[in-house]
Formats: C-alpha cells, structure tokens, sequence
C-alpha cells in the first residue's frame, strides 16, 4: 500500500530526513518510535502533504502512485488520514459541520454525489457512539475548548467517519488517560481491517499495548535504523533510546 | 461647473417646487449654507484622512431622475427579503414607488418622508425631532438642505411591530450618473420594538452617488433592530450617516453588512442620553478589487450605568481598501460604564489595506472600557488541517472566513436574513458550501 523509498526532506533547508525506506502491506499495523527529534512527525507531514516540508530526494507511493505531485486535500481524497498530534481549533465551525464538509468533498472529488443526510446521521451516530462521545460535543465549535483527550477522540471519530486506507496516527497516545487510551484503542481496533493499513507513531510502548503492532521501527536522525517485531518495543521500553543512538553513532 | 456649485445653485430650483412656508425651510436655508461654506471633505480633515471623495465626486450627476421610472417586482424581487412578509418602503431613482411599497397609518405610521414633511398631522413630530441629532458636518448638511424625501417611521408606544420594515432604493441607470439624498426619520416611543431592513441597489453600472441621513430616536425601553445591506454595483458609492438617539433602558442594534460598491462611508453616531441602555454596533465587510469600505463609529456615554458592543469583522481582497475608525466617549458623569470595541481583519493579498483607529476619549474614573484591533491572514496550520481532512482549499478558505465573521452574523435576529446574508456571503467568496454552521 504504501512505500516509501530513499526520502530525503528538509524544511528551511535544515534536512530532517535523511533516507527513509519502508513499505507498510494493506492488514498491516506498523509503529515507528524514536527520541524526541528524530523526525517522526516529520514523516507524518510529509506523507499527508504538507507544503512547508520539501522533498529533495526519493520517493513516496500509494498503491503505486507517486505522491509527489499531488496536494493534501488529493492525497487525503486518496484516503490518506493523519490524526494530528495537535488538532487545530477551528471556532465558528461545528464538529458535525465540518465532517459534513469533509465526506462531502472526497465524495465530490471522486464524482459521487453528497452523503444523503440520512446516512450522515446515521454514521456519525453508530461512530460516535462507539467511541462513546456525547452527541452534544458533536455540535460544539471544532476542538474549541476541548480537553487534550477530547481532541484525540475526535480525531478518531473523524478517522472513522472518513474510513481512510492508510492512518497515520501521530502521537495519538499523548495527552490521554487510562481509560481514553482504551476507547480510542478501541476505535482504532475496530476500524482496522485486511484493506487498510495503520501507522502509530509513538514515543511510548503504552499505546502498543492496546494496538498491536507487526512491525516497530526506530527512527532515529532522519533514518531507519532498526526495524523488528513487537518485542523490539518491549526491548525500548526497558533500555530507553540509549543503546540504539549508541550503536548508530558508533 | 463642478459638483459643489452645481449642488449650490440648483438648490433654489429645488426650494421652488416645494412649499417655502413648511418649518424645515429654515433648516434646508441654513444647512445649504453650511455645506457651501465648507464644501465636500477633503483627505486633510482627520475624520477623512483615508477616504479619498474625489473619484467618485468628478461624475455630472443628474440631482433627481427627469421621468418618473417604473420596475418590476419579478426583476427586481432578488433584492428583497421576499419569503417573509414585510412592510416597504420603496425608491425609484429617488421618487417613492406605490406600486412596490406597502406602507401603513393602521397604529403606526410607515411612509414617506414627503408626506410628513408636508402634513399638518405630522408636524408635532417633525418639530421635535427632524434634524436634532443629525451633526452639522458638510455630507449631513447637504442632505438636510435636500431633504424631501426617504421613510418616514413613527412607531407609538406600546407597539411590538411584528412585520419588519424593508426600505430599499434602487436606482435604473436611465441617468448617465444619478445623486440621490435620501433622509430618513425613525422615531420609537416608549416600550415598543422595531426591525428595519435597508439597502441601495443600482442595476446597471452607471455611476450612482447616494447620500443618506437617517435619524432614530428611540423612547424608554423601546428596542430598534436595524440592518443595513451595502452590496451595490460596482460604480455605486454610498455615504450613510445614521445618528441614534436611546432613552433609559433601550437596547438598539445596528449591524452593517458591506459587500459591494466602489466607495462606501458608514458614520453612525450613537448618543446614550440615559440609564441602563445598550448599543450594539457590528459589522462585516467582505470586498475585493479595488473597493473601498470606511466605517467611522461614535458612542457616546452621557450618564452611568450603560453598555456599548462594537464587533466589526473585516476582510480584503485584491486591491481593497477599508478603515476602521471606533471612537468611544464616556464623560465625567456616565460612571458604570462598560465600553467594548473591538476590529479584525484578515488581509488576502499584498495590496489590500487595513487603517483601523481605535479611539477612547474617558472622563469618568469607574468604567469597564476595552478595545482590540487585530490585523492578520488566514491560519495556515488550520488550513493545512482541513485540507488533510479532503476539504479543498477554496472551501478551506472560505470555511475560515465564515467562521471568522460568524460572530457578527449570529446576532441577526431574522432568520431569513441571515439565510440571505450567509448565502451572499458564500457567492462573495466563490462557494457552494451550504454554510449552516
């Protein structure tokens, strides 16, 4: 589903990365952890299409297609989905409105007409109720006001709504406690299937309890510098980053 | 002959046609006087510093329209709140239209200036309340000098009127350049409630100048709602000084939309002459090219115990230009008061520009003033957030804006307009999202 091959990127000509290569298979859960600074949310943006950040070099892939060229709102079309480590509060638009808007458009953008209210209705019901958020929140200005937890709540409510093939979920663990840390696990759980592809970025194991991963890499100065199973995040979680920057730096 | 001695000279022929005897005949001499003494502003006077007149004062205007023009109600029913019933008062090129108009005597008197003017019936009003909050400066002088004609409102006490007032003046283009003085009196006794609806709408592109006076005095507990629409042609300059004059316990609104038009002026000048009031001025402006929006606001706090709201929202494109200037005067005596101003804006392109003037002038030492202005442009970061979530950036943007003007718009009291206001404001920004947000 998504490959990424030898990507090189700065912003304001200061090189974050520097060589990434990975390929994440539609089923799969991927975690990348790393210190803070290592360019993993980076990585994130760059995917999603942010145009602060230039590629110099490399390329990125959804299901075969260059990226390259296309704009965020393209790639989100594309079913590109990044749960934002820090949501944007937008005042004046509603939560409901704006993922109205959201559906609506990637509907436009493949020729299908808007969501019939309806159905609207109906989704953002059974999402909402499943990650157990009240319905008054729904109507509320987007992420104005809203506790760290709920702000990454409803960025997985949106995820759900928007049924994305590829989820980056940036720092997602941040910010919540015990049991909001569940529901979102949850959500996320639920939502995954053999069609669609997770990435976790993370700086913790915590979330890696809930959401079981395939594959953990650590980033580490803009590069890849080790990739395992499960057990290598259990492995960090005991030893820290030190043995890794160590073993790099060597 | 330039348009000032025009004016000058054409008012003796003006003064014939109507009758000399009628009590406004000194107030018309003196103020004729008053403007031929001072003549148009000019961008050295401080209140006009960035309001240039001369592009749209070098026209030869026609002063009134040489046949009597008639319109259609199906060419023309766009420009009204149509879905609701309401009263109107309805301009042609100046001259009142039966034909469009629904006027009322039935316990309130919705009608024309003209006929108030000129009646016996009406004199007591007339005598105690044309042209005694109106300012003497030399637009407000010229349109008193020609005043004749406009709405005539007299609300008497105890009247909730449940029909808004629509007061809408079109002008055909049958002139090469038509100047039009509208003057309007509105006077609320105590305890009753109004809503008023206005807008000057050219129809073809010819150069039209219209400058309106109105005057609105509101009794005790008497609530006035009064929306104005600016959304002209693009030759259409429009100068509105609107002078309010609130009782103890009254609560009057005046929003301003300001859409269109090549040069628009809004002074609106609020007098506090009593207790536990409420003035509530706001606005939005949305322009591009090379339109230019001036809003130049007065509250003045004369006793204790009262509030003023001020919210004007703000939004340039292209070339536009706009100026904010919100002074708030509290004396010596109005203790208690809670002043609150505050300007946005949002600059789209480099050569737009913004002049925004905050101005607090307080005499009294126990007083809640505040007032922020903020220049700025759209957040990039929420624009990045929304396009991630598959919204274009057009609409992005324009999400942005509604939202950032939404403030304003949630103060309009009648549903249709707002739907009406709403839907212009997403044809201005060149979308078709249904903002019901």
């Amino acid at each position: 589903m998504l490959q990424i091959k030898d990507l090189h990127a700065s912003v304001e000509d200061k090189p974050i990365l520097r060589g990434i290569n990975l390929e994440v298979k539609a089923g799969e859960v991927h975690a990348i952890m790393g210190p803070n600074g290592s360019g993993k949310s980076t990585l994130a943006s760059v995917i999603a299409g942010k145009e602060e950040y230039e590629v110099e070099k490399g390329e990125i892939l959804l299901n075969g297609e260059d990226l390259e060229d296309l704009a965020a709102e393209e790639r989100a079309h594309k079913g590109i989905f990044l749960s934002f480590q820090y949501p944007v509060e937008i005042p004046g638009v509603s939560v409901t409105n704006f993922i109205k808007t959201a559906i609506n458009s990637t509907r436009k953008a493949k020729g299908l007409a808007d969501m019939p209210a309806k159905d609207m209705l109906k989704m953002i019901r059974e999402k909402s109720e499943m990650l157990e958020i009240d319905r008054k929140f729904l109507s509320r200005s987007l992420n104005v006001g809203f506790s760290g937890g709920e702000k990454k709540r409803n960025e997985i409510f949106q995820m759900a709504m928007l049924e994305p093939k590829l989820a980056i979920l940036d720092e997602t663990d941040s910010g919540l406690d015990i049991d909001a840390l569940r529901i979102v696990a949850n959500g996320v759980n639920k939502l995954k299937s053999k069609d669609n592809a997770v990435v976790l970025i993370t700086h913790y194991q915590r979330l890696l309890d809930y959401i079981k991963p395939d594959f953990v890499h650590v980033l580490y100065n803009g590069r890849i510098v080790k990739s395992g199973g499960p057990e290598l995040a259990h492995e960090l979680e005991e030893k820290g980053y030190d043995w890794i920057k160590e073993e790099v730096d060597a | 002959m330039d348009l000032k001695e025009k004016l000058v000279s054409s008012f003796l022929a003006f003064e014939n046609n109507i009758d000399v005897d009628s009590p406004v005949h000194d107030i018309r001499s003196e103020a004729i006087k008053a403007f031929e003494n001072s003549g148009f502003p000019s961008k050295k006077e401080e209140a006009w510093k960035y309001t240039s007149l001369n592009s749209v004062l070098k026209h030869d205007y026609s002063l009134s329209s040489k046949q009597e023009n008639a319109l259609d109600y199906k060419d023309i029913k766009k420009y009204f709140i149509h879905n609701i019933d309401t009263y109107k008062i309805i301009f042609i090129d100046g001259k009142y239209s039966s034909h469009l108009s629904q006027v009322t005597h039935d316990g309130i008197d919705v009608c024309l200036m003209s006929s108030a003017l000129n009646k016996d019936k009406y004199k007591p009003v007339i005598e105690n309340y044309f042209n005694k909050i109106a300012l003497k400066d030399s637009l407000t002088s010229l349109n008193t000098a020609f005043s004749n004609e406009g709405a005539y409102i007299h609300i008497p006490k105890n009247k909730l009127v449940e029909k808004p007032i629509q007061i809408i003046h079109f002008s055909t283009g049958n002139e090469a350049a038509l100047m039009l003085q509208p003057r309007n009196l509105i006077v609320v006794d105590e305890n009753s409630h109004v809503q008023i609806i206005e807008r000057h709408q050219s129809l073809t592109d010819n150069p039209v100048l219209t400058n309106s006076v109105t005057e609105i005095f509101a009794d005790k507990r008497a609530v006035v709602d009064y929306y104005k629409i600016q959304n002209d042609n693009k030759n259409a300059s429009l100068i509105d000084s609107t002078f309010v004059d609130q009782k103890d316990q009254t609560n009057c609104f005046v929003h301003t939309f300001s859409f269109g038009g090549k040069l628009t002026r809004n002074n609106l000048n609020f007098y506090q002459n009593g207790e536990h009031m409420d003035s509530t001025m706001k606005g939005i402006t949305i322009i591009g090219d090379k339109q230019h929006v001036d809003h130049n606001t007065l509250v003045h706090h004369i006793e204790p115990n009262c509030e003023s709201h001020q919210d004007y929202k703000g939004i340039f494109a292209d070339s536009s230009t706009g100026v904010f200037n919100g002074k708030v005067l509290v004396d010596k005596l109005a203790q208690k008061t809670n002043a609150f101003q505050s300007n946005n804006n949002i600059l789209l392109s480099d050569k737009a520009s913004i002049n925004t003037k905050p101005q607090l002038e307080i005499f009294a030492d126990d007083v809640k003033c505040s007032h922020g202005c903020t220049i700025g442009q759209l957040d990039e970061s929420a624009l990045f957030y929304m396009k991630q979530r598959g919204i274009p950036e057009k609409e992005a943007k324009a999400l942005l804006m509604y939202a950032f003007s939404n403030n304003v718009l949630s103060s309009v009291k009648i549903p249709e307009l707002k739907q009406r206001i709403t839907n212009i404001i997403a044809k201005k920004l060149g979308v078709n999202i249904g903002f019901d947000l």
